[in-house]
């Protein structure tokens, strides 16, 4: 592969805290090799930007390589930017050629306040979880693994829907900021296993209650969700949700 | 020699009886009781779920935005576990012995033994929980084999094990925040411990968001943060991982035991220039089917595919026939760095060599062919066949290795490259996982115990959900059940205040000095001279050097440093000073384990210390101990040592030959 060097203009959102109102400025990055990557493109910017006496500009990443969910840009109309199934850690910048102007934008949802620049405060999903993500086994009261055979078909589709990253990109793709992918990837992964057999009702009302709560919007089915997400997660995982909650609101016993 | 209180009795026993005889807290006490845990990866996470579960008051810090995201997430390969459910000879004992001997007799063994009984027990509270291991048509759990063991005990969750098995981790400890038991402070990071005549007895957090420190009191403290690969800037680990809460607690008075074993995995994707933030792993897997070389000319500067067979040097085929590709990482890595050395490597930096399917590809497609009773297909049909079998395996690195360099591997061998990964050394622990300050403990990565001088794959999952689920809600209830009549100390207390003050100074010194140079340029100069000099290969000169341009780097960095923004706000790059300021005084102190350990073991490897054929050379005789170093002042260390004893295992040399 060959590889170039390439001068971009960057339009950034910058916003001091949460309270502040923001506005995006205007960066010239220059000498910006095709091997990096956006974040390390990043980098290079902030690192002009301390020497220069100014305020580098604060985002969110860990692991750079597209598996801890923290990196989170909304990048020119994507999240994530313009490759498929993938996060922004992972975006390279041969993505762009010499010249490009980039926008980039923090996760926009209610749900998920901006804390400064381009970090989001995504603790919404962590209290969804809360609500009933989870199955209720303490340590120790496990009976052997294979005690409990479970269809390959079954686990496979548990497996592609616990896939999920929590980034919150499907949030930010959706135009009502619903969070209905997540929720759904996290009922589908627990109702496809027997293990979660016994908190089947509860989990989904609890989680969508939750939802609703923390100010995501409702979902229309345009699958922008889906087209963005980075694990590639399904959206026949809202279609099961649906179907749980309908299901555990006509049998509810309270 | 310092005591590591392991108990009496035969090896097997050990457990069991500790387990028996160790003193319970009342479920009315545990009420009463707060433990605090740092780090919320596999221990961390694991250790505060149990705990909450027994009812205690658990408060639970992370530096990144939700608990889910620590490091443990990105575990690839997979988990061990001595299941036997492959029916081929795996037993406690085996996985004992192979971890033993993988980590180059350098690891105690009643811990390693502990760690195989539980590691059962482990895949069997995951499954409960829902962690959705691969699975065998017949619905049971499937496994693979990983390197330095002869059986299938390795469990998966395609290439995402360690997501999984964190995920699982994560629900239970959520569940426990629902229920009230945890505290969870996301976006906090440690930067002290509070110790009280004698006991540590709380810690001083500092609010990532508004910059604001804390005081918390608990009766006891886990550190689970963790390993300092970082310490060489350039690892597999995230951008976050650091040593501060580990080194604050050395600080503290908790010895820092053998810094210098720090794992190398052969296979990353290589330095791409001087913008690298971090390296990325390919699974040690790809090993089974890819054979690794580099041309037989110096400085040969064709193309990988206009190199003729004969040409080509597969030097570990060459060095090692009978392990050839699947040597230990730490062989592996050696002779990668040799070839480079030596002006033979590849690519633009020349600090590559290659990873080759061509053969795998071929190798598949023939067998395909004939299963399809394609006796004459012709070299390109049985290609596609061999690149559909190559997908199946290892589609999901592939394409990461696609995204990250451009090239297609499946056309083009692979470039990879040595990168640090993960870090045996850590603070020193007891048998119950105490370091030497008491209630202060030490789970996972950030405890030295349990992989001597070199850790196999698949076991530092195991080790980190072992100590969390099963070995600290036994061991630190030991030491509470002696503290339920300690009441909660307030965090007015002067011993908090005192805390409190030091962190607040030393953040204001760090933001006062406005110097020219910033935080990453001092990382990556603090990087480049510990991988140069207690990298891959070490010598007494080149470390007594490293500790010079240490000393120097840190002078520099306390008068030239440039942090930008305030105290009272959002500001990764004060966060990050005080991060790479603890990783220079670690680095200083890794030189100097490695000074004084005059012998080679796992991975450490001094150059003056090796056979006549240039492998790694033991000296059992006045080395085996694990070396624990308390801080005494700047720049000055006390060497405190542990006999090794080994009442089971019988050291010997290892060979691959």
């Amino acid at each position: 592969m060959e590889h170039y060097n390439m001068n971009l203009t960057l339009k950034v959102w910058r916003q001091k805290n949460k309270d502040s109102k923001g506005n995006f400025e205007t960066y010239k990055v220059a000498g910006i090799s095709s091997e990096m990557s956006f974040l390390e493109m990043f980098d290079v910017l902030n690192e002009r930007l301390i020497t220069e006496g100014q305020e580098p500009i604060a985002f969110d990443h860990d692991c750079r390589e597209g598996i801890c969910g923290m990196c989170s840009m909304y990048i020119d109309g994507k999240p994530h930017g313009p490759w498929q199934q993938n996060t922004t850690c992972q975006l390279h910048m041969r993505a762009f050629k010499d010249g490009d102007t980039i926008t980039v934008e923090p996760w926009r949802a209610t749900a998920f306040p901006v804390i400064k620049d381009l970090v989001t405060d995504r603790s919404a999903f962590d209290r969804i979880i809360q609500a009933g993500g989870f199955i209720s086994v303490n340590t120790g009261n496990a009976v052997d693994a294979n005690a409990l055979p479970i269809e390959k078909r079954k686990a496979d589709d548990a497996f592609a829907a616990a896939a999920c990253i929590g980034c919150g990109a499907c949030v930010a793709a959706c135009k009502n900021s619903s969070a209905l992918l997540f929720v759904g990837a996290k009922v589908s992964h627990l109702a496809l296993l027997p293990q979660g057999g016994p908190e089947r009702k509860t989990r989904v009302l609890d989680m969508i209650t939750q939802m609703d709560k923390e100010g995501f919007g409702a979902c229309t089915s345009t699958g922008a969700c889906e087209a963005t997400c980075p694990k590639g997660i399904s959206i026949t995982n809202i279609a099961r949700l649906n179907q749980e909650y309908l299901v555990a609101s006509l049998t509810a016993s309270e | 020699m310092i005591d590591a209180k392991i108990p009496s009795g035969q090896l097997e026993d050990k457990w069991t009886e500790y387990k028996g005889h160790c003193k319970l807290v009342n479920p009315a006490n545990k009420r009463k009781i707060e433990v605090i845990i740092v780090g919320t990866g596999l221990a961390g996470a694991s250790a505060a779920a149990s705990l909450g579960e027994l009812g205690y008051k658990v408060k639970a810090f992370c530096f990144q935005d939700s608990p889910r995201r620590a490091h443990s997430i990105a575990a690839q390969g997979g988990i061990n576990a001595a299941k036997n459910y492959q029916n081929d000879g795996d037993s406690v004992f085996r996985l004992f012995y192979d971890t033993i001997k993988g980590g180059d007799y350098r690891a105690r063994e009643g811990n390693v033994h502990r760690l195989a009984e539980v590691s059962a027990n482990i895949i069997d509270q995951c499954v409960a929980q829902g962690v959705p291991f691969a699975r065998e048509y017949g619905g049971l759990l499937s496994n693979r084999s990983f390197g330095g063991t002869q059986v299938q005990r390795t469990f998966y969750a395609a290439g995402q094990t360690g997501q999984q098995l964190l995920i699982g981790a994560y629900q239970a400890l959520e569940r426990q925040i629902a229920l009230g038991n945890v505290k969870m402070y996301s976006r906090h990071e440690m930067l002290d411990v509070v110790k009280i005549d004698g006991k540590a007895r709380g810690i001083i957090a500092r609010n990532l968001v508004n910059g604001e420190l804390e005081r918390h009191f608990g009766h006891a403290v886990l550190l689970c943060t963790g390993g300092y690969g970082n310490v060489f800037y350039l690892s597999t680990n995230a951008m976050g991982s650091n040593v501060t809460a580990a080194w604050k607690a050395h600080k503290a008075g908790a010895y820092f035991a053998n810094p210098c074993y720090t794992q190398i995995h052969p296979t990353c994707i290589p330095v791409s220039g001087d913008h690298q933030s971090k390296l990325t792993l390919m699974s040690e897997s790809l090993r089974n089917d890819g054979r690794i070389w580099v041309p037989k000319a110096k400085g040969d500067n064709r193309k990988a595919s206009e190199i003729p067979e004969e040409e080509r040097d597969y030097y570990l085929e060459r060095r090692y026939p009978a392990f050839g590709n699947l040597v230990p990482r730490d062989v592996a890595s050696r002779a990668a760095k040799e070839r480079c050395d030596e002006g033979y490597g590849v690519g633009s930096s020349k600090q590559a060599v290659y990873l080759d399917f061509a053969a795998a590809i071929e190798r598949y497609g023939k067998i395909e062919a004939g299963k399809h009773g394609a006796d004459h297909a012709s070299a390109e049909d049985i290609r596609k066949l061999g690149v559909d079998v190559v997908k199946e395996k290892y589609g999901n690195l592939f394409d990461m290795y696609e995204k990250i360099t451009g090239e297609n591997p499946y056309e083009v061998p692979m470039r990879i490259y040595p990168a640090v990964h993960y870090t045996m050394g850590g603070l020193w622990v007891d048998y119950e996982l105490m370091t030497n300050v008491k209630g202060l403990y030490a789970l996972g990565e950030a405890n030295f115990s349990d992989h001597g001088a070199n850790r196999l794959g698949a076991s530092a999952l195991m080790q980190g959900l072992a100590d969390g689920y099963f070995v600290a809600p036994y061991t630190v209830g030991n030491y509470l059940a002696d503290e339920i009549s300690v009441k909660a100390i307030p965090t007015d207390h002067p011993a908090f205040i005192e805390a409190e003050k030091a962190v607040s100074d030393r953040i204001n010194t760090l933001l006062s000095i406005q110097g020219k140079t910033t935080v990453e340029t001092f990382h990556k100069r603090l990087g480049k001279i510990i991988w140069n000099k207690c990298g891959m290969a070490r010598n007494a000169e080149g470390l007594r050097e490293a500790i010079r341009d240490i000393q120097e780097l840190k002078a520099a960095f306390w008068s030239d440093v440039r942090i930008p923004g305030g105290v009272n706000e959002f500001n990764p790059e004060l966060d990050k000073a005080g991060r790479v300021a603890d990783f220079i005084e670690l680095g200083e102190l890794m030189c100097i384990d490695a000074l004084n350990r005059n012998e080679s073991c796992g991975g450490h490897f001094r150059e003056e210390y090796q056979t006549p054929d240039g492998e790694a050379l033991r000296d059992d005789a006045n080395y085996m101990y694990v070396a624990a170093w308390e801080f005494k002042q700047e720049h000055e260390w006390e060497l405190h040592k542990e006999e090794l004893v080994y009442d089971v295992i019988k050291p010997s040399q290892r060979n691959y030959k």
